[in-house]
């Protein structure tokens, strides 16, 4: 079986103690966890969604701009760290899968580990 | 593979009527291949008597370091080889983003901390940083992984002939765990440990002494027992332990585990002077 990088686990770790809600994708931007609080924003248990790929949740939380229109998967923030290796910044509007709609303002940054190791990207709302 | 213990004991050199059966002296272990090739995994105060032993015509040695934390490399100037000339001395380490594992090593051996630097020394020095994917010496095959614990600190698998070793000695994979052990892709030090035929691994602590230590960066002996489990070995073998643990401590709380957890593994305490053949 594989096994995370141990900067992913630490950065789990730190997410399930943290109030502040957070996503984790790996290099390929499939998402591997999200904790409680961001729980409460996307509207579904982690353990119900499970991993998912960058195609699905760059899309299934339906992303829009300030004035309702649909945000291209590259313009998020998560996409623009994964894909460009810099951190980025966003507000926008979701549709968590309970159907709410919410606004939220995003930073993403890439995680990056000794020996210049991509390891993924974390968003945080 | 020929394992040999030459230092068992954590973070500070212990020696003493308590200490004797399982040693005194910190980290450090040989591993020698089939074709003779030998590789030495830390320079606690074990390395010492292990250089001693070495044959006096060696031509090149590698110390595979886990990290660089004083019970780890303080006897690495007492290793007689690198006094020698001629004498290749290979010295494998955690990568830093700001300092190479050279100078690392400088801040302990060089004025005020030792009176000898690093550029003194006679023997022929190859500095190498990991991680990397996958390091050939030899015969063996080494798998070299960041583990939790404070600083980057690796933990080493070595393949030989079809027979694994990992080698933990500072570890703490129930760090940020509510319950332990929890998912193998979430465990540090799953991928290196899976199916070993030898684990050797960090059994510093009590379970109360756990407790109060959280982020130490070690594990209690219960944990030990538990990772060697998770991570389906065939032996396993605990080491670093606490220098106030006496030896009738450390057989109590072997005999405890033992008679709790019926492990499904071979379990024998490492103890200076041990060898274990390891065979696939």
């Amino acid at each position: 079986m594989s096994q995370q990088e141990i900067e992913v686990i630490l950065a789990r770790h730190l997410a399930e103690y943290l109030a502040m809600p957070i996503f984790l994708v790996n290099p390929n931007g499939d998402l591997i966890f999200y904790n409680e609080p961001a729980e409460a924003i996307l509207g579904s248990r982690y353990n119900e969604t499970g991993m998912m790929p960058a195609s699905e949740w760059s899309t299934v939380f339906h992303p829009v701009d300030s004035e309702g229109r649909p945000i291209p998967p590259e313009e998020l923030p998560l996409v623009i760290a994964l894909t460009q290796r810099c951190p980025a910044h966003k507000i926008l509007g979701i549709r968590g899968l309970d159907g709410v709609m919410r606004e939220i303002e995003v930073t993403a940054f890439p995680l990056i580990g000794q020996a210049d190791r991509f390891l993924g990207g974390i968003a945080i709302f | 593979m020929k394992v040999t213990f030459w230092g068992t004991r954590g973070s500070l050199a212990s020696p003493g009527v308590d200490t004797s059966r399982y040693g005194g002296n910190t980290s450090c272990v040989a591993v020698e291949g089939s074709e003779g090739t030998m590789i030495i995994l830390d320079a606690g105060t074990g390395i010492r008597n292990l250089g001693r032993s070495l044959p006096p015509d060696l031509k090149r040695v590698h110390i595979l370091l886990t990290h660089l934390h004083m019970d780890h490399i303080q006897g690495l100037p007492f290793f007689a080889p690198l006094r020698r000339r001629g004498v290749e001395v290979h010295l494998w380490g955690p990568a830093s983003t700001t300092l190479s594992l050279n100078a690392r090593l400088q801040k302990y051996l060089s004025p005020p901390l030792f009176p000898v630097s690093v550029r003194e020394l006679s023997a022929d020095l190859h500095f190498h940083e990991l991680p990397a994917q996958l390091i050939e010496i030899g015969e063996f095959l080494i798998n070299a992984q960041l583990i939790i614990h404070p600083n980057p600190t690796i933990g080493y698998r070595i393949q030989c002939a079809g027979a694994a070793v990992t080698y933990l000695p500072d570890h703490e994979p129930a760090l940020g765990e509510r319950t332990f052990p929890h998912e193998k892709e979430w465990t540090s030090g799953y991928a290196l440990a899976e199916g070993a035929d030898l684990l050797i691994h960090d059994s510093q602590f009590t379970e109360e002494e756990y407790q109060s230590r959280v982020g130490f960066g070690h594990s209690s002996i219960r944990q030990a027992f538990q990772f060697a489990e998770l991570t389906n070995v065939k032996h396993f073998a605990p080491f670093h332990y606490d220098p106030t643990h006496s030896d009738d401590e450390l057989d109590r709380m072997f005999e405890e585990m033992m008679a709790e957890l019926h492990p499904s593994y071979e379990m024998t305490p490492s103890r200076e002077g041990l060898s274990l053949e390891v065979a696939c």
